[in-house]
C-alpha cells in the first residue's frame, strides 16, 4: 500500500520534470483562461469548443454535418506555423534569439513569387526550383546575421529586427515591378509554378492543403536529425549551452553561429515560398506582415524547440487559425485566439514557477522519508 | 550552566532535493571563542550557517542564542541578533567607495531624513583603528586589494554590531601574507570578547587561530575536539573518514626534451591592456613547472594566450618543435595541448551535458564520428562509463547524469579524465584544486604526478604556494605579467616565493 503510494508521488514528480508535460499543462491554462473570458463577454464557451472541434474533426455538432476540408486546412495552417517555430527553435539551440523569422520568411516568399512569375515554365521542375531559391533568400538573409555576430558580436536581435523591416520595403519595391502588378497583388502564377496537388484535392474536399506539407515533414526529421544525431548538431548544442567552455574546447563557435542564423532562415524562407505557392494564386504585393515569424517564437517556447513538441505546438496555432472563422460565425469574437496564444506564452514565461513547486514537492517528500526512519 | 554558550544550534536537519544537507545537527558555540567548522566541500558547513544567519529556514531543530530560543526567519533578524557573516564572494558594490559599502542597508540619516555620511565615516574610522582594520574609507572597492575588500566585509559587519561573527571560508582568495594578517585580526576580534565561527577546510588555519573544533561529514557532526590536542593528521581523519597523506612521494625528476617553448611572449586582455610582456620559459617532458603568484597578475591570460582563448601579440609559443603561436583552439588541441582550465565552470565543462557528452567534448568529431556525421552515442556513453570507473567519479546515473549536478570535485575529475584520457603532449593545469575537498585534492594531485611519470610536460599555475611547493620539479613566480625568477624546486623556500609574489626579486638571482 505505502509502496503504491509512493510510486504515484514519484509519477506526479515525473511529469512535473518533463517538459513537455508543463507545455501540455501550459496549453491547457490558457483555454481555461481563455473560456472565462470568453464568458466574462457573456458569450457561449461552448461554442468555441464546437469552432475548435470543426477545425479540428470537421465535425459540425450544430447541423452534424461532417466536412474533411476542415481538417486538412488546419493542416495547411499548420505548415508555416511549424516551419517558423522550427527557425526560432533551431536558432536558440545554439544560444541566439531569432526573432528576424518574418524577415526570412517574407524573402523566401518574395523571392518564391518572382522566379515563378519570371522563371522558366518547367512542369515538374518548376515549383520546386522556387521553394529552393526560397530557401535560399531566408538563408541568406539569416546568415547575414549570423556572421554579423559571430565575427563582430553584432546583437543578432536587433540585426534581425532591422532586416525584418528592410525586407517588407524591399519585397514591395520587387514585387511591384513584377508583371501585372498593381498596389496589393501580381498577376497569377503559371501552373507550373504552384503547389497544388490534385490528390490532396481530391481527397480532402478541396482544401488549400499542398505539396508543402511533404516539406514540412522534412524539416522536422532533418531538425531532429541535425540537432540529435550529427556531430554538427553536438557543437551546436554545446556553443548553445556554454559558449565559452564550447570555445575553449576548439568547437567552431562562429562557425556554429553564422550556420545556425543560416540554418534558421533557411525554415523560415521555406515556409514563405510554400506560403506565396500553397495559398495564393497570385504573387502578393504585401504592406503588412504575415506574422508567422514572429508567432513562430511562441511555436517554438511551447514545443521546447524540440523537433516533435515544435510540430506539434505548430499544429495548435493552425487549429487555432483555422477556427477563427468558425468562432466568428458562431458568435465568438476570433481575437479570443489571439488572447489564448498569448496567454500560452505568459505561462510557458511561469515555467520556472513550476520548477520550484516541483522541488517543494520533492523537499517535502524527502522529509517525510526522514521523519519517518 | 557552567559555561555560556553563545549558540545553541540542535538537531538542526535540511533537506534539499536529493540529498539532506543537515542530519540532526548539534553545535555549541562558547561565547568569546573561535569555532571552526570543519568539512568537505558538500558536508554541510555553508548549509548550517546559512540557516544560523536566516537564508535558509531548518526543517526541524531549534536555535538558541545567548541561551534564548530564537526564530531566525530572515537575515535581518540575524544581524539584529548580533550575528554577522562575512561571504566567502564578497557582497560588495564595485563602483561605491569603502564608507558607502558599508552603510548600505542602514544608512544613517540626519534630521531632515537625508543621508548623512559624515557621521557615518566618523564610525567607520573609529571601527578601523580600533580593530587595526587598516583600510581607506574613501577608496572605490574596484581600487582596492581582495584583501582589503575582505575588511570592508568584516567592517560592514562591526558596523552593525555583531557580536557573533561567522567567516565562511575566508582564506580562499589571499594571499600567504593576507592570511597571516587575517589570522591577527580574528585574534583580535576574539580578544575584543566576539564570538567566531570559522568555517574552512584548511587546517592549518584551525591550528593557527581555533580553540575547538567541530567537524562535519555527510551532514552529520562527527564531533567536537579541542585544537590544541589534536594534530592536523587526526582532524583530516575526522573530516574524510580516513587517513590522509600530505606529503605525496615524488619520485626523482626525470626531465626528457623540451616540450613546450614560450619566448618573449606579450599578451593584452579583452580591454587591451598589456597584462604578459617578456615571458619566457621551457617545460620538459616528464616534469612539472609550477608559476606561483597571485591572482591577477597575468595568470589568466598567460592561459588564455597558450590555449588560443586570447590573440598573442608578441613571442612565440612552441609544442614539440611546431610554432602553434597563430594555431586556431582546435588546432593545438591536435597538436597535444591538453588544459584543466582555472574557472572549470566557464571553460571546462558544459552543465547541461552529460558526463558522456563532456567527456567528449574535444574530440568527438573525429572520435565519435560517422557516416554523414551521426554521432556513436553509444560508444560515447561506453567511454564515459569507464572512465567513470577509471577516475572514482561520483555520479548518480552514471554516465547520463547532467555534469551540473555533480559536486565540484566530480566536476573536476570529469575535466580531468577528459584531459588526461586524450594523452596530450602539453597540460596546462590551472588552480586544479580550488574549492576542493581533501579527499578530491589529493586524488587529483596524485593523478598529476602520475601524468608527470609518464613522460607528460605538465605546466601548473596555482595561488595556492603548497601546491605548488607540493608538485612541482621546478618553481617560476609570476608578478605584473612577467616572471621574476625560477627554481628549481628545494633551491627556494615558501617564504622567498613569497616575497618574489609581492614583486621583489631573490637577492642574488638577476
Amino acid at each position: 500500500m505505502q509502496k503504491s503510494d509512493r510510486n504515484q508521488k514519484d509519477l506526479a514528480l515525473r511529469l512535473l520534470e518533463s517538459n513537455g508535460f508543463i507545455s501540455v499543462l501550459v496549453v491547457i491554462l490558457g483555454f481555461l483562461a481563455g473560456t472565462i473570458l470568453v464568458l466574462l463577454v457573456g458569450r457561449n464557451p461552448g461554442n468555441m469548443y464546437k469552432a475548435i472541434l470543426q477545425a479540428l474533426s470537421g465535425y459540425n455538432m450544430d447541423n452534424g454535418k461532417m466536412n474533411v476540408r476542415y481538417v486538412f486546412e488546419t493542416f495547411n495552417y499548420a505548415v508555416p506555423y511549424i516551419l517558423c517555430g522550427l527557425s526560432m527553435g533551431f536558432a536558440e539551440r545554439v544560444g541566439l534569439f531569432n526573432i528576424g523569422g518574418e524577415g526570412q520568411y517574407i524573402m523566401g516568399m518574395t523571392v518564391a513569387e518572382v522566379f515563378a512569375l519570371l522563371g522558366p515554365q518547367v512542369p515538374g521542375l518548376h515549383w520546386f526550383a522556387c521553394l529552393v531559391l526560397a530557401t535560399l533568400a531566408g538563408a541568406l538573409w539569416g546568415g547575414v546575421v549570423g556572421v554579423l555576430k559571430a565575427k563582430y558580436e553584432v546583437s543578432e536581435v536587433v540585426g534581425t529586427i532591422m532586416l525584418n523591416y528592410t525586407a517588407l520595403y524591399l519585397s514591395r519595391i520587387i514585387c511591384l515591378r513584377l508583371p501585372g502588378a498593381n498596389t496589393y497583388k501580381t498577376a497569377n502564377y503559371p501552373e507550373t509554378a504552384t503547389l497544388f496537388n490534385s490528390l490532396f484535392d481530391k481527397w480532402t474536399n478541396h482544401s488549400m492543403l499542398n505539396n508543402g506539407l511533404f516539406f514540412m515533414f522534412f524539416c522536422v526529421l532533418l531538425y531532429w536529425f541535425v540537432m540529435e544525431k550529427t556531430s554538427l548538431g553536438y557543437g551546436m548544442r554545446a556553443t548553445g549551452f556554454n559558449r565559452e567552455a564550447a570555445r575553449a574546447s576548439g568547437i567552431p563557435v562562429t562557425r556554429s553561429i553564422a550556420l545556425s542564423m543560416a540554418i534558421a532562415g533557411a525554415f523560415a524562407g521555406l515556409a514563405g515560398g510554400i506560403v506565396a505557392l500553397g495559398s495564393f494564386r497570385y504573387g502578393r504585393v504585401i504592406s503588412g506582415m504575415d506574422n508567422y515569424g514572429f508567432d513562430g517564437i511562441a511555436v517554438a517556447l511551447v514545443g521546447n524547440c524540440h523537433a516533435l513538441g515544435t510540430m506539434v505546438a505548430g499544429y495548435l496555432f493552425g487549429l487555432l487559425k483555422n477556427a477563427q472563422p468558425l468562432m466568428q460565425s458562431r458568435n465568438i469574437p476570433k481575437e479570443i485566439t489571439f488572447i489564448i496564444q498569448g496567454l500560452i506564452v505568459v505561462f510557458i514565461a511561469l515555467r520556472s514557477g513550476v520548477v520550484l513547486i516541483r522541488q517543494n514537492l520533492e523537499k517535502r517528500r524527502l522529509a517525510k522519508e526522514i521523519a519517518s526512519e | 550552566m557552567a559555561e555560556t554558550y553563545a549558540i545553541e544550534m540542535n538537531g538542526i536537519t535540511k533537506t534539499f532535493p536529493g540529498i539532506v544537507a543537515n542530519d540532526h545537527v548539534t553545535l555549541d558555540v562558547r561565547q568569546g571563542e573561535v569555532l571552526a567548522l570543519l568539512g568537505e566541500n558538500g558536508a554541510g558547513k555553508s548549509t548550517l550557517m546559512s540557516i544560523l544567519f536566516g537564508a535558509y529556514s531548518a526543517d526541524a531543530g531549534t536555535i538558541r542564542i545567548y541561551g534564548e530560543e530564537v526564530q531566525i526567519k530572515n537575515p535581518n533578524v540575524a544581524t539584529e541578533l548580533g550575528i554577522g557573516m562575512v561571504h566567502q564572494h564578497f557582497k560588495l558594490v564595485h563602483n561605491y567607495t569603502v564608507t558607502q559599502n558599508i552603510v548600505l542597508g542602514m544608512e544613517p540619516r540626519n534630521k531632515f531624513g537625508l543621508l548623512d555620511l559624515e557621521s557615518a565615516e566618523k564610525r567607520v574610522r573609529d571601527l578601523t583603528g580600533r580593530y587595526g582594520l587598516n583600510v581607506d574609507c574613501d577608496a572605490v572597492i574596484d581600487d582596492i586589494t581582495v584583501g582589503q575588500q575582505q575588511r570592508v566585509e568584516i567592517l560592514k559587519v562591526l558596523y552593525r554590531n555583531a557580536n557573533i561573527i561567522i567567516f565562511d571560508e575566508p582564506t580562499a582568495v589571499l594571499t600567504p601574507q593576507e592570511i597571516d594578517e587575517l589570522m591577527d585580526i580574528i585574534r583580535l576580534l576574539k580578544n575584543e570578547g566576539k564570538t567566531i565561527v570559522l568555517i574552512t577546510h584548511k587546517l592549518k588555519e584551525i591550528k593557527a587561530v581555533a580553540d575547538r573544533c567541530t567537524v562535519l561529514r555527510r551532514g552529520k557532526v562527527i564531533g567536537t575536539v579541542d585544537v590544541g590536542k589534536v594534530t592536523e593528521e587526526d582532524l583530516a581523519e575526522m573530516m574524510v573518514g580516513r587517513a590522509v597523506k600530505f606529503e605525496l612521494e615524488k619520485t626523482p625528476c626525470k626531465p626528457g626534451k623540451v616540450m613546450l617553448s614560450v619566448k618573449d611572449l606579450e599578451i593584452h586582455d579583452s580591454l587591451g591592456n598589456k597584462k604578459v610582456h617578456d615571458l619566457s620559459f621551457d617545460v620538459r617532458e616528464g616534469e612539472i613547472l609550477g608559476i606561483a603568484g597571485v591572482d591577477g597578475n597575468g595568470q589568466s591570460e598567460l592561459l588564455y594566450g597558450l590555449t588560443g582563448l586570447l590573440p598573442v601579440q608578441g613571442g612565440t609559443i612552441t609544442l614539440d618543435g611546431r610554432d602553434i603561436t597563430r594555431m586556431t583552439i582546435r588546432e593545438r588541441i591536435e597538436c597535444g595541448l591538453g588544459h584543466i582550465p582555472e574557472d572549470r565552470q566557464k571553460h571546462g565543462i558544459v552543465q547541461q551535458f552529460t558526463i558522456s557528452e563532456n567527456g567528449a567534448l574535444k574530440d568527438y568529431y573525429k572520435r565519435y564520428a560517422g557516416k554523414m556525421g551521426v554521432l556513436d552515442y553509444h560508444a560515447m556513453t561506453e567511454n564515459a562509463a569507464s572512465l567513470i570507473k577509471q577516475f572514482d567519479i561520483r555520479a548518480g546515473e552514471g554516465a547520463q547524469t547532467p555534469a551540473g549536478s555533480l559536486s565540484g570535485g566530480n566536476q573536476q575529475k570529469v575535466i580531468v579524465a577528459r584531459e588526461i584520457s586524450l594523452s596530450p603532449k602539453v597540460l596546462l593545469v590551472a588552480q586544479p584544486t580550488r574549492g576542493l575537498d581533501v579527499g578530491a585534492i589529493e586524488y587529483i594531485r596524485r593523478r598529476l604526478l602520475d601524468e608527470r611519470d609518464k613522460g607528460r610536460a605538465i605546466l601548473l599555475v596555482s595561488f595556492e604556494l603548497d601546491e605548488i611547493m607540493n608538485l612541482c620539479d621546478r618553481i617560476a613566480t609570476i608578478s605584473k605579467g612577467t616572471l621574476v625568477g625560477t627554481y628549481r624546486a628545494g633551491e627556494v623556500s615558501e617564504r622567498d616565493i613569497g616575497m618574489m609574489m609581492a614583486g621583489s626579486r631573490k637577492k642574488e638571482d638577476a
